[in-house]
């Protein structure tokens, strides 16, 4: 198929950007998305153009590492990381317009590739458990209802990908910070730290300078990994309680 | 299959040393000394490790914290060893090349991690899951890493559960197991089809909470680029910042290579696009033994290439292989057919045919082989792709079998299949767009874990002093083979486990001599560094790196992937050489390299494939064995199964850099077992 | 946000039941509205709970506008690069306007204080105390004109549209809705308030004009 590209391109951070548009031809229906821009790079550089730079890495859904705008669409059209989109999702003679990530806690590094460090960051301020090394009781001494491992588990399989930030009108990070707090909340091993932890990773999501939340729902629809907004309201009743209790 | 397990002790040797009486890579390697490890225990098996922890020296916790220790990659080994290291109140610098430490491959793993804990009471212990370990390995691994392994295995999932690892429970809150691999026992802990995301996030969240903390400093789209050696002992790197493109250097105590694997060599195969051999190639030319590099495990249930287009193959879950059928057309005529329109009497059932007894469920390199027979002898399906062959000329072949669900789903049910295989059948309709409850999956197998790495000691430590070395960057503990759900233990084990002591008792005569950028040791290879990049930027060839990476994949899969010979290696070797001319001749970086540069990251790193696949082959030429993931079509039984030969190659081949122009040095560190005893496997 | 979005709702709620007494007739109306000024007499002065209403609602005005603010500040500071194209693929139309239907809210209840509450104009013109003193009075000559009813009929529509997101979001923000049955309920809670009040506050303008209360 052929395909009109715009795509959004930009030197460095402080440099300007601005769409530019392609035209690609041979693309084939079984080509991942990241393929069919793997694809327009070689054409770039057989022409001696630079490639367009974009982040992927595991290919496979997982790591989160993938991002991309995609016709005003978090990873496009379907429910999945723009690594496992594949091109039959589209049809010949389209024009996709591609974007970055737009958040000024997000900012661009180059094209299509941003700055998620801000995640790293509202982990560090309480998104873990703390258990040295070699400091763990038996594993089965403390049994974990299976219903509640399970909602830790479907929590836990947040990628950090960042669609839900993207997707957000407000461009906040609550459905990534609900999801921790749920998961590690979920497990009896979570308990100590629980409202510690949603406090101090609530403030650190403030202080990045993420938006608030209000409760539109774009960021569940645009998450690869369907974590529901449930989490969001896990959040807040945990942040009501550490308020409550002054933590 | 049955199998008696007989236990010895750990105190007298069960096999003698081999003797090589053949030498089909000669003129392509100098034979070097004997290699011994110098730090290899002695005594009962079940008491060295425990002997071992005691008798190491520990560092005064007031002098930690004046302790530099530099660790590349934050997998599963790396994070944890960050975190841990962090925890015990060493500086620690850690980086990855990815934009968190979050994204390590390790993510990927899906099937579950192994450990002794005897959970379901079938008879499980540390020395079986060592002894399973030994085996399963091809009797290639070195029997003391492989007990501590399993030793520590238990310790493994007492932290991850403690630091909110959600693995699968049963109703009443108790850890759930399921058997993996072949096993007779039930040891494999799981979260899913999600293991290894959610053992990466704890090691990750771990790793974290030190950043917080100030003992870990994170340095994150960052690239080792070379090792730093001053006066032969491994005191820094120099990496690339990727974002601003400035070379940098960091220095320290000790350097931590946790870099992963390099099955990227191959182009084609189920690593992360940024998986790469450069951080433990660049220490190998500055010296470090390369060991085993020809062992790679080939997995059979992928999803099958489309086009010339593919980038990189994922896995299906060899669960699959319980239910579905695996045939190709017996006619080549019928292989564009609808499969549904094959009759069964015109479907070869190859393994089932072949393998009576395990029919299906033969093991990962058998299936594969035969699968590549199948498709070789044109009766491959799915798309036509285009392949080179010897001659050059391209032609057109189906590379895929059937892997046909419908008996299961009409014996079962639909609802039972899916229940069993949902995600992963989502996952292969999305990536192929057929449905496979209506259409046979098509697979194929490609390349997915490396057992070859650094060579290292008990401790983990590189013939380089001060290099440490661990996870599957290392060689050390799957021996020919790695068994399912092992590699994140062996992962976790290093970095949580194993690292933290054994760098105690080399830290423990630091803090070394401080340093600078000044010092002419670090200089020369900050310009070494430059020179390379400059070279780089400067050739402006016509070739693109992709086409030439895609090359190397193409020769290392053909002559050095599920059957090797020696015609085709020698031949391989000879492709790889031109290659190299044509990539440090015609290669094409475009940009400058100080931005963000895609283009020169991967002209970096596939500069460094190409030796390393030049490595592979000779060693895969040496080895005329088949054992584990290594097969040579010489070294076969008369029904086609891999034959090893222990009174040949019973060691560990680790490989000395023999500098630009020369040819690399072999070195033998013979492999004696004292706590099992070698034995012939057999799956007919 | 969802604390003062909750006085708000339970407010309305009492405003539109008050409203509703139009439907027994002028004397019934006037006697609750005079009976709002005495209630708690003696314990409180005269007019004390319209006081303390409409103190607590001042309040919660200010903080709720004042959370929008912040909140629509953020998200500006947040993107200062919009999207070329962006697509909602899950956000009720409702939960969009938000911004928009405060505002609208806002200005009609301007307007409302002033037609009904502290300049009590009338704006059919007749400011003669007989029609001033007498809510009914007052009310029925203003619904009578088709463009009052329509000015309150458009703001009743923004008050649906804004209960609809602000009662579901008001239940998530609380932290009450922690699974998809719950979600589901908060949903539902959602479309019955906005549709209750909305209904209910626009039956009384509706029946004016159509000479069923006059």
């Amino acid at each position: 198929m052929n395909l009109t590209l715009k795509i959004w391109r930009q030197a460095s951070s402080s440099a300007p950007g601005g769409i530019h548009t392609y035209q690609l031809g041979g693309v084939s229906e079984d080509m991942s998305f990241l393929e069919m821009l793997d694809l327009l790079n070689e054409e770039l550089v057989t022409k001696g153009e630079e490639p367009v730079a974009f982040d992927s890495d595991c290919r496979e859904g997982i790591c989160g590492m993938c991002s991309l705008m995609i016709n005003g669409q978090a990873h496009g059209p379907e429910v999945t990381t723009t690594c496992q989109l594949h091109m039959r999702s589209f049809k010949d003679g389209d024009t996709i317009t591609i974007e970055p990530w737009r958040a000024s806690t997000f900012p661009v590094i180059k094209d299509l590739i941003v700055d998620r460090s801000a995640f790293d960051r509202i982990i560090q301020s309480g998104g873990y458990i703390s258990a040295n090394t070699g400091s763990a009781p038996e594993a089965n001494s403390v049994p974990a209802p299976r219903d509640k491992a399970m909602h830790a588990f479907n929590a836990a399989t947040c990628i950090g990908c960042g669609a839900c930030v993207a997707a957000c009108p407000n461009g906040s990070a609550s459905l990534f910070m609900g999801a921790k707090i749920t998961h590690l909340g979920d497990l009896p091993q979570g308990q100590p730290e629980r409202y510690s932890r949603v406090v101090g990773m609530v403030a650190q999501h403030d202080h990045e300078g993420f938006g608030g939340c209000t409760n539109i729902g774009e960021c569940t629809a645009a998450c690869p990994k369907g974590i529901p907004l449930d989490v969001i309201s896990q959040l807040n009743k945990d942040l009501r309680t550490a308020m409550v209790h002054g933590f | 299959m049955a199998d008696t397990t007989t236990y010895y002790p750990g105190l007298e040797p069960t096999n003698e040393p081999s003797v090589q009486t053949s030498d089909d890579a000669a003129g392509y390697y100098t034979l070097g000394d004997k290699l011994v490890d110098p730090k290899a225990p002695t005594g009962q098996i079940e008491q060295r490790w425990t002997t071992r922890k005691f008798e190491n020296r520990l560092v005064n916790p007031a002098n930690r914290r004046k302790l530099d220790i530099i660790i590349v990659g934050t997998g599963l080994a790396g994070g944890a060893a960050a975190a841990t290291l962090g925890e015990a109140g060493y500086n620690v610098k850690s980086f990855c090349y990815q934009d968190s430490p979050r994204r390590a491959h390790s993510i990927a793993a899906q099937g579950g991690i192994n450990a002794s804990k005897n959970y379901k009471s079938d008879g499980d212990s540390d020395y079986r899951l060592f002894y399973d370990t030994v085996k399963g390995g091809d009797f290639r691994a070195r029997e003391s890493n492989v007990y501590r392994l399993a030793e520590v295995s238990t310790n493994i999932i007492d932290q991850c559960v403690a630091q909110g690892v959600p693995f699968a429970r049963e109703y009443g809150g108790l850890l759930d197991n399921r058997s993996f691999g072949g096993v007779l026992v039930s040891r494999t802990f799981y979260a899913r089809g999600q293991t290894g995301q959610q053992l990466l996030l704890g090691a990750y969240q771990a790793m974290e909470r030190q950043v917080a903390a100030g003992t870990v400093e994170a340095f994150t789209r960052h690239e080792m680029l070379d090792l730093i050696l001053v006066d032969g002992r491994a005191r820094g790197i120099v990496a690339r910042n990727m974002v601003t493109g400035e070379i940098e250097t960091h220095l320290a105590d000790v350097v931590v290579l946790a870099t992963g694997g390099y099955g990227n060599v191959f182009y084609l195969s189920t690593n992360a696009m940024g998986s790469n051999v450069m951080a433990a190639w660049r220490a190998h030319r500055k010296g470090a033994y390369m060991a085993n590099p020809c062992y790679t495990q080939i997995h059979p249930t992928c999803i099958p290439v489309t086009g010339a287009h593919q980038s990189k193959l994922t896995l299906m879950s060899e669960s699959l292989r319980n239910d579905g059928r695996v045939w190709v057309p017996k006619k080549a005529e019928d292989c564009d057919k609808d499969p549904r329109d094959i009759p069964v009497e015109d479907r070869d059932y190859f393994l089932e045919r072949m393998y009576p007894s395990y029919g299906n469920l033969v093991t990962r390199d058998i299936a594969s082989r035969a699968a590549k027979y199948m498709c070789d002898d044109g009766r491959g399906v799915g798309p036509q792709v285009e392949e080179k062959q010897k001659d050059g000329t391209t032609t057109l072949m189906r590379r895929g079998v059937y892997l046909d669900l419908a008996d299961a789903i009409a014996r079962l049910g639909r609802d039972k299949v899916e229940e069993k295989y949902d995600n992963l059948l989502d996952m292969y309709q999305r990536i192929t767009g057929e449905d496979p409850y209506q259409v046979p999956m098509r697979i194929y197998p490609a390349v997915h874990y490396v057992m070859g790495g650094l060579w290292v000691d008990y401790e983990l430590q590189s013939n380089i002093t001060g290099l440490f070395v661990t996870g599957e960057a290392n060689f050390s503990d799957h021996g020919a083979n790695r068994l399912g759900a092992s590699a994140l233990m062996q992962g976790l084990a290093d970095g949580y486990f194993v690292l933290p002591n054994t760098i105690a008792d080399y830290l423990a005569d630091g803090p070394f001599e401080k340093l600078d950028d000044s010092h002419p040791a670090v200089q020369e290879a900050l310009t070494s560094v430059t020179e390379r990049v400059d070279q780089l930027m400067s050739i402006n060839g016509e070739r693109s790196v992709e086409s030439i990476h895609k090359e190397l994949g193409h020769i290392m899969w053909e002559y050095c992937g599920m059957e090797r010979t020696k015609e085709g290696l020698t031949e391989a070797i000879g492709l790889i050489r031109e290659l190299k001319k044509e990539f440090w001749t015609n290669v094409k970086v475009l940009g400058s390299a100080d931005s963000l540069n895609q283009d020169l990251e991967k002209a970096n790193r596939v500069a460094d494939f190409i030796e390393l696949g030049e490595l592979m082959c000779i060693d895969a030429l040496n080895r005329r064995e088949s054992c584990g993931g290594h097969f040579r079509g010489e070294s076969q039984t008369e029904d086609g199964e891999a034959l090893r030969h222990d009174d040949e190659f019973a060691y560990v081949a680790a490989w000395e850099w023999g500098g630009e122009d020369g040819s690399p040095v072999l070195h033998k560190e013979d492999l004696i077992y004292t706590a099992t005893k070698m034995k012939a496997r057999s799956y007919k | 946000m969802a604390a003062s979005g909750i006085v708000f709702v339970l407010f309305v709620l009492v405003h539109m039941y008050g409203n509703l007494k139009a439907f027994s007739g002028e004397v019934a109306f006037n006697e609750y509205a005079h009976h709002l000024r005495i209630f708690g007499e003696p314990m409180l002065p005269e007019n004390g709970l319209l006081w303390i209403i409409r103190i607590v609602l001042l309040v919660s005005l200010v903080a709720h506008v004042g959370s929008a603010v912040a909140l629509m500040r953020r998200a500006r500071a947040q993107r200062p690069v919009k999207y070329q194209v962006k697509r909602n693929n899950a956000s009720s139309l409702s939960s969009r306007t938000m911004r928009w239907g405060g505002l609208t809210l806002f200005v009609f209840l301007i307007w409302h204080l002033l037609n009904f509450t502290i300049v009590k104009i009338n704006p059919a013109g007749d400011q003669s105390a007989d029609i001033t003193e007498n809510p009914y009075r007052l009310m029925v000559s203003s619904f009578d004109l088709w463009w009052m009813t329509l000015i309150y009929l458009v703001a009743m529509l923004a008050l649906g549209f804004h209960l609809h997101h602000g009662t579901y979001s008001a239940l998530q923000t609380l932290g009450w809705v922690n699974s998809a049955s719950a979600r589901a309920k908060a949903k539902i809670a959602g479309w019955v308030i906005a549709i209750v009040i909305a209904g209910g506050f626009s039956l009384v303008p509706l029946a004016v004009l159509f000479g069923v209360i006059d």
